[in-house]
């Protein structure tokens, strides 16, 4: 059904985008784009134009909260929202903060960027069994009884009965009134994937740098996550010599030295020659660094190893290069001056935290 | 009234229940226009709530922005829009299509709270179009119920007819600009103008009396040292000019309505005094909502809670009732929920009035032991209840009745931002600070207090405006885009008297350049 709000609202976008009406877009709030805060908490983005008018500074004005904590504990969110409240006239949250699951996330994430779905190389032949839990039962084992639900049936039955009194509240759940979580067994097919992340990790490459390579793999992984069940990550550090590291170790080491960018596709390629046939495996190794390599001899050695021995065997290969104060940033130069023509080649440019959407829809948008 | 229901969407069963609802809070005491119930969708639903509740405004991309930020909010399971009505005679009330049958029955009884509210509380009295330009008693012929002009559906309507034919003729992004223009000066209002009785002294108009300089005492023989000719007739002439400059000075008194200030004295073209109205109205309509936010949401909380628990709920439904009502009082992060603290202290209002725990013998009774049990029963509750809903806004409805007791059961604190943790931190939970800044954040319902002093300050043609500053500085770039605002509107050089960093500065914004200059103007 049309609405009579669309023309306004296709308005909005063309502002948000850019389209009409530039002059407005400096007030559109920057936010943290999309950002991870806590264990499972994520903001999302809602642009949204501010219109300016005579009005407090936020952090001098403080304001009145409810709850625990003592003096000096922080306090959750933004001031200046309310919770729960009616459509305001002209107040609006900037940003929405709600718990969901990273599943979800990455459906956001790729409705957000309009990612396109991606293919499977894989042959899906190999069929497994999952359990889902979707449904309610009256019989179960206790590990599986909903708390709430029968709870909820418990008290429904004691009001409905009588028997429950408002002074002292207490609920006994009897037999009949436990609810069980009950599951359905789904097939699917198996379709296996895995991420090589190669990070350079040489002096250039600071705490900023490697701050952006952490958010831009968190996305990545989440997005492949949803698009592969189990999916696979290995990661590699490399400076002159490469070597396969964790997770944790990936995202810490700072080494110094020098800069041979050969050495992490070489290991790469050995890493999927050894384990991942790539007839079986939807393959994305993503390289980042800040473009700085030992010499050009390297340089073109890392191509050939690329045309070789990586690029037969993958379905994207990602380069983002990070922009740093110590980095000349040729690299990308070369790999788009050799390999520019190849569609398997994905390069992107990471100029500061900003930039992270827009690589990382560069990388995702193609849908391979 | 059947003319009325004869065309909204309300299937039978709701609206049977309605009757049974309206019937039963009449009962109780509730005193509310006609109410009709419309039953949406969500994608509805968000639109007329992008919309500030009504079905057609002006052509906007911010009622679009609002749109999509609640569509998103939808599509993501973060929030939805349980119900919404709107201050008109008859109200409206929209439901949302799909809700359960208890809480339709939740957000009925909800409605008729607020409808009860916007009638009754006396802010609203500023939204009756029948009503004079200063409103001090209400309209009605005697022996007849009150029944004022409210139809905000239709006049917002017109609203937004007389906007698009402006747009029609210089064209959309014209028009959206002047638009945005006046957005920025949409704060500066002054709600409570249409309750002030002015009254003109004439003879303060009359030509002033000789001017007396007042001197310094001395003996005779002093006079002329103590008290020279030459600095008696300087201070004269100073004393003279300030009267010349008193009888000239646009506007005679410093107003608050600076929008009504600039409709009636700014060089606008016909087009541009069409929208300035418009926006001017709408804000005036709105603000009453903003001035007793707290308190309307907790007198519409505290009637579904009451209604619904003790009437309209039957035994299957009160647990599902409980789990949204829980819902909506939840108070999460730390944050103030306006729902929660208006039934609260509604509550506490009733409570202390059925006991008599007020007046001069409460006051000073110092016996903790004797308080905690003082009942007189005398039973008051209900009607003080009734008495504040109509006389009191948030600020005066804070002020008076939130007391040291309520604050600390209810947990209120204060927080601050700390630059040393860069977050938000809990400042003190000292009652008097609590209280002070809380009152501090409702005053002018968060907004800064700003005046124009002088139409020709300076005797240039520029406008200077005050801002009477409580403490709080202004945020700086906003400023001086309202400033930018302001000049467009004003189209000559324009000022405003703020403090800057515990200092006097005039800020000025001259078509060119901003400037600031610090002191006094």
């Amino acid at each position: 059904m049309s609405l009579r709000v669309d023309q306004d609202h296709a308005r909005f976008r063309g502002i948000v985008r850019g389209k009409i009406r530039e002059n407005l877009r400096r007030y559109i709030s920057q936010g943290e784009m999309i950002g991870r805060k806590g264990k499972d908490l994520v903001s999302i983005p809602v642009p949204q134009i501010d219109i300016p008018r005579f009005t407090f500074g936020e952090r001098q004005r403080g304001g009145v909260g409810q709850g625990d904590g003592e003096p000096g504990d922080p306090v959750g969110g933004e001031p200046g929202e309310e919770g729960a409240g009616k459509a305001g006239e002209g107040e609006g949250q900037h940003v929405l903060e709600v718990d969901v699951t990273l599943d979800e996330l990455a459906d956001i994430l790729g409705e957000e960027l309009e990612l396109p779905n991606i293919e499977s190389r894989g042959k899906a032949k190999i069929i497994s069994a999952k359990d889902r839990y979707t449904g309610i039962r009256r019989v179960g084992p206790e590990s599986l009884r909903h708390f709430k639900r029968t709870y909820k049936e418990a008290l429904r039955r004691a009001i409905a009965s009588g028997s429950y009194d408002p002074g002292t509240p207490l609920v006994v759940p009897q037999r009949e009134d436990k609810r069980y979580r009950s599951w359905k067994v789904e097939e699917e097919p198996v379709v296996n994937a895995v991420i090589v992340y190669m990070m350079d990790v040489s002096g250039s490459m600071g705490d900023e740098q490697k701050e952006i390579v952490r958010m831009e793999s968190f996305w990545i992984d989440a997005w492949l996550r949803r698009q592969y069940q189990g999916l696979e990550s290995r990661y590699v550090i490399h400076d002159a010599v490469a070597r396969e590291v964790d997770r944790d170790t990936f995202f810490r080491t700072r080494e110094s030295g020098g800069t041979m960018i050969s050495s992490a596709y070489r290991l790469c390629a050995q890493i999927l020659d050894a384990d991942y046939p790539a007839e079986e495996w939807n393959v994305y190794p993503f390289h980042f660094s800040d473009g700085d390599n030992w010499s050009m001899d390297d340089t073109l050695q890392c191509i050939e190893l690329l045309r070789r021995s990586v690029l037969p065997r993958v379905n994207m290969f990602a380069y983002g290069q990070v922009e740093s104060p110590y980095g000349s940033g040729q690299f990308l130069k070369d790999l788009r001056e050799h390999l520019g023509g190849d569609e398997r080649v994905v390069t992107s440019e990471i100029r500061d935290r900003d930039a992270i959407v827009g690589s990382i829809k560069d990388f995702l948008g193609k849908g391979r | 009234m059947s003319k009325i229901f004869s065309h909204t969407t309300l299937p039978r069963y709701l609206r049977q229940e309605q009757e049974k609802i309206e019937r039963i809070a009449a009962e109780q005491g509730l005193d509310f226009f006609p109410v009709v119930f419309e039953m949406l969708a969500y994608d509805q639903m968000n639109e007329i709530a992008a919309y500030g509740g009504f079905p057609v405004r002006y052509p906007h991309w911010r009622f679009g922005m609002e749109y999509e930020r609640l569509a998103k909010s939808y599509e993501y399971g973060l929030s939805k829009i349980y119900e919404m009505v709107i201050n008109n005679n008859p109200a409206f009330a929209y439901l949302l299509e799909g809700n359960s049958l208890t809480d339709q029955k939740l957000v009925m009884c909800h409605v008729l709270g607020h409808v009860d509210f916007f009638k009754n509380n006396f802010a609203f009295r500023a939204t009756d179009l029948d009503a004079p330009a200063t409103v001090v008693e209400a309209v009605r012929a005697p022996g007849q119920p009150y029944d004022p002009n409210r139809k905000w559906i239709d006049k917002m309507a017109n609203h937004g007819a007389a906007v698009r034919r402006v747009v029609d003729r210089f064209g959309t992004q014209r028009v959206e600009e002047f638009i945005e223009i006046c957005l920025s000066l949409e704060n500066l209002i002054d709600p409570y103008s249409r309750f002030v009785v002015r009254h003109r002294d004439e003879a303060v108009e009359e030509e002033p009396s000789e001017v007396d300089v007042p001197r310094l005492q001395a003996k005779d023989y002093m006079e002329e040292f103590i008290n020279p000719s030459e600095f008696l007739d300087e201070q004269r002439k100073r004393i003279e000019e300030r009267r010349q400059a008193q009888r000239t000075r646009h506007p005679a008194e410093p107003t608050r309505d600076v929008l009504g200030f600039l409709l009636d004295n700014a060089p606008l073209e016909r087009w541009e005094r069409v929208i300035l109205g418009v926006i001017r109205e709408e804000a005036y309509y709105y603000a009453p909502q903003a001035q007793t936010k707290i308190m309307n949401e907790g007198w519409a909380s505290y009637w579904h809670s009451r209604l619904m628990t003790e009437h309209v709920a039957d035994a299957s439904e009160i647990v599902d009732y409980a789990e949204n009502n829980a819902g909506v009082m939840a108070t999460s992060g730390g944050r103030l929920n306006p729902y929660k603290l208006g039934v609260e202290l509604f509550r506490s209002v009733e409570e202390r009035w059925n006991r008599g725990q007020f007046g001069r013998d409460w006051d000073e009774c110092d016996d903790l032991d004797e308080k905690r049990h003082w009942d007189l029963r005398l039973g008051l509750g209900r009607e003080k209840l009734f008495e504040v809903r109509q006389l009191y806004t948030d600020v005066t409805f804070i002020d008076e009745f939130l007391t040291e007791d309520f604050a600390r059961e209810q947990g209120l604190f204060t927080f601050a931002w700390s630059n040393r943790g860069e977050r938000w931190e809990i400042e003190s939970r000292e009652f008097r600070t609590v209280k002070e800044k809380l009152l501090a954040q409702l005053t002018n319902s968060g907004q800064p207090v700003i005046r124009v002093e002088d139409a020709n300050y300076a005797n240039r043609g520029e406008l200077l405006l005050r801002h009477d500053h409580g403490g709080v500085d202004l945020r700086d770039d906003y400023c001086k885009e309202a400033l930018r605002a302001l000049h467009r509107v004003w189209r000559r050089p324009v000022c405003l008297a703020t403090v800057v960093e515990k200092k006097l500065a005039v800020l000025r914004y001259d078509g060119a350049v901003q400037s600031v200059t610090q002191g006094a103007p």
